[in-house]
């Protein structure tokens, strides 16, 4: 490994080493996204059996649940716990002890977080949604495979945006963290923007019809909607490669503002003292 | 050549205060804070500098400028050729530091993976930190708590790890902020053996800053007092000591009831029964001198001639510059 | 001292502590509020684009929103001292302390804290609650609004005794807690939609196991004319007898504590 990336690689290894440490609260987490993604498909599929017309079809809606309770831990619904915890206790100013960038620094220990827990969740989510459910025959409400080699490429891609982005988010959370002395306006304000508008809690396309230009072009569409999409076929082809293309904008754009917001913050710190 | 070079360092903050009532934090008041005026010393490679001071009389802003977390207002500041701030990375690979209320270890893994994790942020060479760990563990007898979570540790088992965790990477400065706080009196002996083993047999230069003067006492020969932003005084213990108490005491005990004592050049400071307790200038009336006149008028039994206590030197100082002792 | 009057004095001393910090108190409130509503944002989107659910509209399901929020919010609120039993009661052993006193463990737990933060969740549940009534064609009599109170007081029991389950799991376990949240968070979520949208098992599952349905899905229906009021007006019934097996089961973890001394 380059020494270069040596730091950051470490932090990744901790943070893996600190979740195996809570297993239980894995577990718990499980089964409250089962109970979660149970009840939003029956509802879905309640509101699809009655209403024709709507914009993507049922199947494509599920796999759209079934992939946001696997994948929820990837959003930044807050920012680094360690980093608030430094704020409330002054220590923040210590991080500036570390040889390394400061921003790169909390970037990669953000990577690790919407990496680590993720990869832990995901894998019983999706083989319980995809496999056991069709083993006790509820195959009407089963994750499906992905619907093509190319939707499959372009969603593997596309997860890399999300953790690209989702860190990028959470380091500018946690600069205002810094800059505000506080976590709460993040999480008061942020929390809920990035549950509505990533497709966590409804999926994107099934909201009214007039919102859909604004909800397409607002970054958080990139940290759930447009991987699900793909995933399903519901975004393919030039289509498919736009939204990646949208995504990588906005994982440039949040970084190069991140980076611009964490200069200001720690050039303040360092005159002003933690 | 000096290692460590400060000139005329000043540093003012700015500090808001909130105001009343439930709304207070939308209303601030901007107030300014003289933490340094015009702070100057130096330092050779391998001196060992205590820098006392009572609380907020800016020994903690002068550590975080020589760390490179504070940017002073102004003056000049160099680490071995490196100006902390403005060569922050380069600078903090070089240099270690322990701050006693702060802790570098991660809070819920074991104090090895810590290590192995800090390794890697210093970029230390595999056999180069394994030659560190091995080195640090035995000095300062961690084989125990290694596998333990940081959390886990007490107060004194985390200190000697953080102070281990600041020399992985061999750093030839080290910064130590109250190390000793809250620790108990055998923990307080194990960080002071380790200070003197790095400072006297590895030649690492130290600054320490405390408020327990006998850490000073036992490890520092040079002492700079910090009170009101400003350096007061700055020389050995042994010189502040002449300057601000240079008395010496006699205490005796006689072998018979004395009546009132009347020995010239000194002072009674305490008397019970047959044993007394006397003051006086050891410039003016040398130790021996003052024995054998006594001895020779009285039936002496016992006799200690002591310096007073370094923590009522220290008071008396800060008393005479009207410093607020914590 | 009867026990009304000390659970005053407990709650009057919490409310003075949380009022020392008032600007933390209305930013969690607000918090609270706008993170609870965004629930009520994807109900909303989803009537907005389909307009019926198994024949209920949004005004009609906005009222079963509304009893969940309004019942769990305080029910949340009421027993702060339950949800950190595990944390703060039975690792510090300051259990103990309790038990020491001459009162009853559960009205101590309560008074531990009387969550004001929880206004922002209840704030939402009424604003969902008030569309309810406005939208749906709810009979607006004395007895329908009894019927509802009765359905909120069912509901604030039931979600109670969830609470009072998962303290009382503190006394073998303090480390899959979590797994109560998927009762009274996740039942907030299955609340809110009528029952008829579930497969059967999960239906029964929430009529007999934990009465979520009992305590919103049946007086809803009575108050909007669907159901009969003999006897499914008096479903939320179910929600009180919840909380007394829960009661039940806390003493037998007492008595358990008490005797293994653990």
């Amino acid at each position: 490994m380059s020494t270069a990336l040596r730091p950051y690689a470490a932090v990744v290894r901790a943070r893996f080493s600190v979740l195996l440490q809570y297993r239980a609260a894995a577990l718990a987490g499980f089964l409250t996204q089962c109970w979660w993604g149970g009840i939003k498909v029956m509802v879905l599929t309640a509101f699809f059996t009655a209403t024709a017309g709507a914009p993507m079809t049922l199947p494509q809606a599920i796999d759209y649940v079934w992939l946001g309770q696997a994948l929820f831990t990837m959003l930044p619904w807050s920012g680094d716990p360690d980093v608030a915890r430094m704020v409330r206790t002054g220590d923040v100013a210590y991080e500036r002890l570390r040889p390394l960038d400061t921003y790169t620094f909390w970037y990669s220990r953000a990577v690790a977080r919407r990496t680590a827990n993720p990869a832990l969740r995901a894998v019983p989510m999706l083989l319980t949604a995809g496999i056991l459910f069709r083993l006790v025959g509820w195959s009407a409400y089963a994750l499906r495979a992905p619907s093509g080699v190319e939707a499959t490429l372009f969603f593997i891609l596309s997860i890399a945006l999300v953790v690209a982005l989702s860190a990028a988010v959470s380091v500018l959370i946690d600069a205002i963290t810094v800059a505000t002395l506080s976590d709460r306006g993040a999480t008061v304000l942020i929390a809920p923007l990035v549950i509505v508008l990533s497709g966590s809690l409804v999926p994107l396309p099934l909201f009214p019809d007039w919102m859909q230009p604004i909800l397409r072009n607002q970054p958080f569409a990139g940290l759930m909607d447009t991987p699900f999409r793909i995933y399903s076929g519901h975004l393919a082809g030039g289509v498919a490669v736009l939204a990646l293309g949208r995504q990588a904008f906005w994982v440039c754009a949040l970084v190069i503002l991140g980076r611009a917001v964490m200069r200001r913050v720690m050039s303040r710190l360092q005159t002003q003292g933690g | 050549m000096s290692h460590i070079i400060v000139e005329d360092l000043t540093k003012t903050f700015r500090v808001a205060e909130r105001g009343d009532g439930p709304f207070g934090f939308l209303r601030r008041r901007k107030r300014e804070v003289h933490a340094l005026r015009s702070v100057s010393f130096s330092l050779r490679e391998g001196e060992l500098l205590g820098v006392i001071g009572p609380n907020g009389a800016g020994k903690s802003t002068t550590i975080k400028i020589l760390c490179g977390i504070l940017e002073p207002t102004s003056g000049r500041c160099e680490v071995g050729g490196l100006v902390p701030w403005r060569e922050r990375i380069r600078h903090v690979a070089r240099i270690g530091a322990v701050f006693g209320q702060r802790t570098q270890l991660w809070w819920d893994l074991p104090v090895a993976d810590s290590f192995a994790l800090l390794s890697d942020v210093y970029r230390v060479p595999p056999t180069e930190y394994r030659r560190a760990f091995d080195e640090l563990v035995a000095l300062l007898d961690l084989g125990r708590l290694l596998t333990t979570p940081v959390r886990q540790l007490s107060l004194g088992q985390r200190m000697r790890c953080e102070i281990a965790a600041s020399m992985l990477h061999s750093p030839r400065v080290l910064f130590l902020d109250e190390p000793t706080i809250g620790l108990d009196a055998v923990a307080k002996l194990a960080v002071r053996d380790f200070v003197r083993v790095l400072n006297r047999d590895r030649g690492v230069t130290v600054i320490l800053t405390t408020h327990d003067m006998h850490d000073v006492e036992a490890l520092a020969e040079r002492v700079i007092v910090i009170g009101h932003g400003q350096i007061l005084a700055d020389g050995t213990l042994a010189s502040l000591r002449q300057n601000v108490l240079g008395e010496r005491r006699l205490r005796i005990q006689f072998a018979e009831d004395v009546g009132d004592l009347a020995i010239p050049g000194t002072n009674l400071r305490q008397r019970s029964g047959r044993s007394v307790e006397l003051s006086f200038d050891p410039r003016e009336t040398p130790a021996h001198t003052l024995i054998a006149a006594i001895a020779a008028r009285y039936d002496v039994e016992d006799v200690h001639v002591d310096e007073p206590p370094v923590d009522e030197v220290v008071a008396r100082f800060y008393a005479r510059h009207e410093l607020e002792a914590r | 001292m009867n026990s009304l009057r000390l659970y005053g004095r407990y709650i009057a001393t919490s409310i003075r502590s949380q009022r020392q910090y008032p600007t933390s108190l209305i930013m969690t409130s607000i918090g609270a509020f706008a993170a609870t509503i965004t629930d009520f944002i994807g109900i909303w989107a989803l009537f907005a684009r389909f307009r019926r659910l198994e024949g209920w509209g949004f005004g009609e399901v906005a009222l079963l929103y509304g009893i969940v929020s309004v019942s769990f919010a305080l029910a949340d609120g009421l027993t702060r001292g339950f949800d950190v039993f595990g944390e703060q009661f039975v690792k510090t052993g300051d259990f103990d302390r309790l038990l020491v006193r001459p009162r009853s463990t559960v009205l101590q737990l309560l008074g531990y804290e009387l969550r004001l933060t929880r206004i922002g969740r209840l704030g939402q549940g009424i604003l969902a609650w008030g569309v309810g009534v406005h939208l749906s064609q709810m009979a607006g009599t004395a007895t329908s609004w009894a019927i509802l109170a009765f359905a909120v007081a069912g509901g604030i029991a039931l979600f109670g005794g969830i609470l009072l389950l998962q303290a009382t799991l503190a006394f073998w376990t303090v480390e899959s807690l979590e797994l109560a949240n998927t009762l009274t968070y996740g039942g907030v979520e299955a609340g809110q939609y009528p029952l008829d949208v579930y497969a059967r098992w999960f239906r029964d599952f929430l009529v007999y196991v934990v009465p979520i349905g009992c305590i919103s899905y049946f007086p809803v229906s009575v108050v909007l004319g669907r159901l009969p009021v003999m006897p499914y007006a008096f479903a939320p019934a179910l929600g009180v007898a919840f909380l007394a097996v829960a009661l039940r089961i806390w003493r037998f973890g007492v008595r358990r504590y008490t005797s293994t001394g653990s």
